[in-house]
Formats: C-alpha cells, structure tokens, sequence
C-alpha cells in the first residue's frame, strides 16, 4: 500500500505541474500513467512538434516541455507507476483507497485526474470477429516474438511499428504485409527495405487492402483481405497483428459517480473539483464554461486543484498564500541552498 | 454561413448552417452531432474526427496536407473518400458539402 497526500491520475504536462504545485505546498503525491514514459499526448501524439503558446516559452518540443517539467519537480522526488492504469476507487472515511490494473494500491486524501482524454489504448481492427482471436492468435503489440517462428503471418499497417516487424519477422517468419494505400507513414529507409524484400520473395506485401475478415476455431486459420476495388484475396495465416497506432479511452473512470458529459468531467473553476468531494479534474479532461484546451490552462487548473487538496490532506492546518521568491519554506522544499 | 450535411450512422441527417472559417469538425461538435470524437481538438493527431465525403465534393475540397494521409491509416475503416475533418475548414466554395459520419471512430 502507497501512502501519500495525493494521487495524481496521469502523467501529461497538467499532471506533471500539478505534482509541482503539490510540491510547493507541502504535500506529496504520487502520479499513475498508462504510458510507459511520462508526458502523455505531449510525447505520444506529438514529441518532435513544436508549441509556441507554453508563457514565457517561445518554442520547444512535446518531448523538451516534458523534459523541463520533469525536471522541474525533481526536488519533490515524486514517485512514478508507468503502465498502470487506476481501475478502482473506494472511499474509506476520509480517505481514499485506489486500485490500479497492475495491483498497485494507495491510500490517498485526495485524487486529481489530470487524463486528458483517457488512457492510450491501441487502436483494434473494425472487423467484429476479431475479439475473439485477441490474445491468442492477434495481437496489437508484441511480447515474445518467438512464437511467430516458422509461422504465417499477416501484418496490418503502414506506420513505423508495421514496417519494422515486418522486416524483423521475415528473417523466420513467413510474412505477409497489408495496407490500406500504396504510401506509407513509416520511415522511408523501413518503406525500401519492405519493398526490396517483397521483389525478392521474401514477403508479400499487399497495398489497397485491408482487413475483411478473420476465421479459424480457436486459432485463426483464414484470413480474407479486400481490394479497394472490391478483389477478396484469401490466405492461410497463423497469427494477425494490427498496428494502427493508440487510441484514447476514458475507461473507468466512467464508472466512479463523476458527472461526465461529452467525454470531459465537470468541475467547479474555484478550486477545479468534481462532483465527488475529494476527486479534482484539470486539464484536458475537466469541463466548464469558458474552458480552453490549452495546455497553459491546466497549468492553472492544477495551481488550484492542488491547494483544493490541501484541506482533505490537512484537514487541521490553514494554507497559507506564498511566493517561491520569497517564502523560506517553498525554497526549503525545492531544496534550495543557500 | 454554409450549409453543411451531416449523416450519421443511425440515418440520421443534420444540415446546419457553419460559420466561415470554422471546420466541418466544430460545426459538428458545436452542434452536437453525434460521431465525431475529435479527441486531439483539430491537431491532425489523433483521427477520431474521420468523415466519408459524397464523391461528388472530393474534387472540391482543398487537397490533403502532409500527415492526413499518415494519420488516415490509424482510423476506423477509412476509405478512399475519407478525410479529417477538421481540416475542411467552411467557406463560400463548401456550401452544400455533404458526410458521412462513420459508425464510430475507434
């Protein structure tokens, strides 16, 4: 069991100034994120595109904004729980008792959900039946790929992930790769080295094709794709894999009594909590009149949400309102010498 | 103003009118037509704002930038008459314009 002030729910650049602001204060948090890297869509949607509206910041990356954040809350050692994601919440008095997918438990005073539009899941095939094989016999991700060796496989894609186990796996698999359009998002070195490999036999790749159905027993066995123009190909195929990049879901926090409309949960704008005492929302999640989208919002959000947590985790102490230039305790938590 | 034809799934048609300059995408979500997620805001980044355009209006339509095409390959059963739409942005030339919504986007 983790016990800490506050359990930040995502690790985007809201939650990630959220636990700074938490910091400053004198209260700990830990933050949980279903990512395997901290910086959400910063980092997942966007590392490499440039933001000009972050203040007092004229440019920088999703991947150099995450980077200074990071690095600007190291003085409050928070503690990270990566590819988790938080499937229960109980409320036990006055206190909080949180459960994650992984098993990871904390006992909080207070919750802020910094998700942004949900957890990152991987983006499935539309064709129904495929359910049913997910987990045995198709996949959206690779674990062991040992298990591909000597067999059939169809791959569906054009991105980086399609492109390099296609390559990978044609050295002991039997390969075949399919997608929607003759061009491809993948790195134009992957889109050489799979088109050199098909011209020498080595895999089949199908272009303006896609998935049309799946079928097998417990396995799949059969696999039917089909042309734009309307051709059904059919082939024997031991396993399917689906790269079509994360999609985003709320999941459960659909689940938790919060008053959620059009994906987003409603919040009051004093202190940026919910519905539920206790439970806060900011960033790209939370709802209210006027809400803007920007990431310099949830910077704002998370400086509120963060003193609303302070009466549930200090319930006999009183805030007191404080500079970082000019309050000793604020310079004594970052850690500052002087 | 523009006129803009929005059908869903469930057979549903909406015609709203959009203002000028703002995306097929926000006309939708503005007006709470039911289908389009755009979860990223209009960033091209995440594919959940994916419409069928009526075939007769794919020439019409400003061409495509770098990275929709990219981004296409992630949504749900594209086709060749897809696009984001949030990059249609609404103007004299688009009045009349008719999607399709499709029957989820993920």
């Amino acid at each position: 069991m983790n016990k800490t002030d506050v359990l930040i729910i995502g690790a985007g650049p809201t939650g990630l100034f959220c636990a700074h602001q938490l910091g400053i204060i004198g209260l700990s948090c830990e933050i949980v994120d279903n990512l395997d890297k901290a910086g959400g869509q910063c980092i997942e949607l966007y590392p490499d595109k440039p933001i000009y509206d972050i203040p007092a910041v004229p440019e920088c990356t999703g991947e150099e904004l995450t980077n200074n954040l990071l690095q600007q809350i190291k003085p409050f050692n928070v503690k990270f729980h990566l590819n988790e994601r938080v499937e229960h919440l109980k409320k036990t008095e006055s206190r909080w008792h949180v459960k994650t997918s992984g098993g990871v438990e904390f006992d909080v005073a207070a919750i802020v959900i910094a998700g942004g539009v949900g957890s990152f899941e991987p983006r499935k095939f539309p064709v129904k039946e495929c359910e049913k094989f997910e987990g045995n016999s198709l996949f959206y991700s690779i674990k062991d790929k040992s298990i591909f060796k000597d067999k059939t496989i169809s791959i569906f894609g054009g991105g980086d992930s399609a492109l390099d186990w296609a390559i990978e796996l044609s050295n002991t698999s039997k390969v075949n790769l399919i997608h929607r359009r003759d061009g491809f998002s993948g790195a134009d070195s992957s889109v050489q080295k799979v088109k050199e490999l098909n011209d020498q036999g080595k895999l089949n790749l199908y272009t303006k094709f896609q998935l049309d159905s799946v079928m097998g027993d417990k396995n799949i066995e059969l696999v039917k794709i089909k042309h734009d123009e309307g051709e059904i190909k059919e082939f024997k195929s031991d396993y399917v894999l689906g790269f079509f990049g994360l999609i985003m879901q709320l999941g459960p926090i659909l689940d938790w009594g919060l008053n959620i409309d059009k994906k987003t949960v409603q919040v009051n704008t004093e202190n940026f909590e919910t519905n539920v005492q206790g439970i806060f929302a900011i960033g790209d999640i939370c709802s209210y009149p006027g809400k803007l989208k920007l990431i310099l919002s949830g910077f704002h959000e998370g400086a509120l949400a963060a003193r609303g947590c302070f009466k549930y985790a200090k319930p006999d102490e009183k805030l007191r309102f404080e500079f970082t230039t000019t309050s000793k305790a604020a310079q004594e938590r970052l850690g500052i010498k002087k | 103003m523009a006129k803009i034809t929005y059908h869903t799934h469930d057979n549903k048609t909406y015609t709203i009118d959009v203002q000028k300059g703002l995306t097929v995408m926000e006309g939708a979500v503005q007006n709470d037509i039911p289908g389009i997620d755009a979860d990223c805001g209009g960033g091209m980044a995440c594919a959940t704002c994916q419409v069928y355009v009526k075939e007769e209006w794919l020439d019409k339509l400003p061409a495509k930038e770098d990275g929709e095409e990219d981004m296409l390959d992630m949504a749900f059963e594209p086709k060749n008459n897809s696009r984001l739409s949030c990059q249609l942005i609404v103007s004299d030339e688009l009045d009349g314009l008719e999607v399709s919504i499709p029957s989820k986007q993920g």
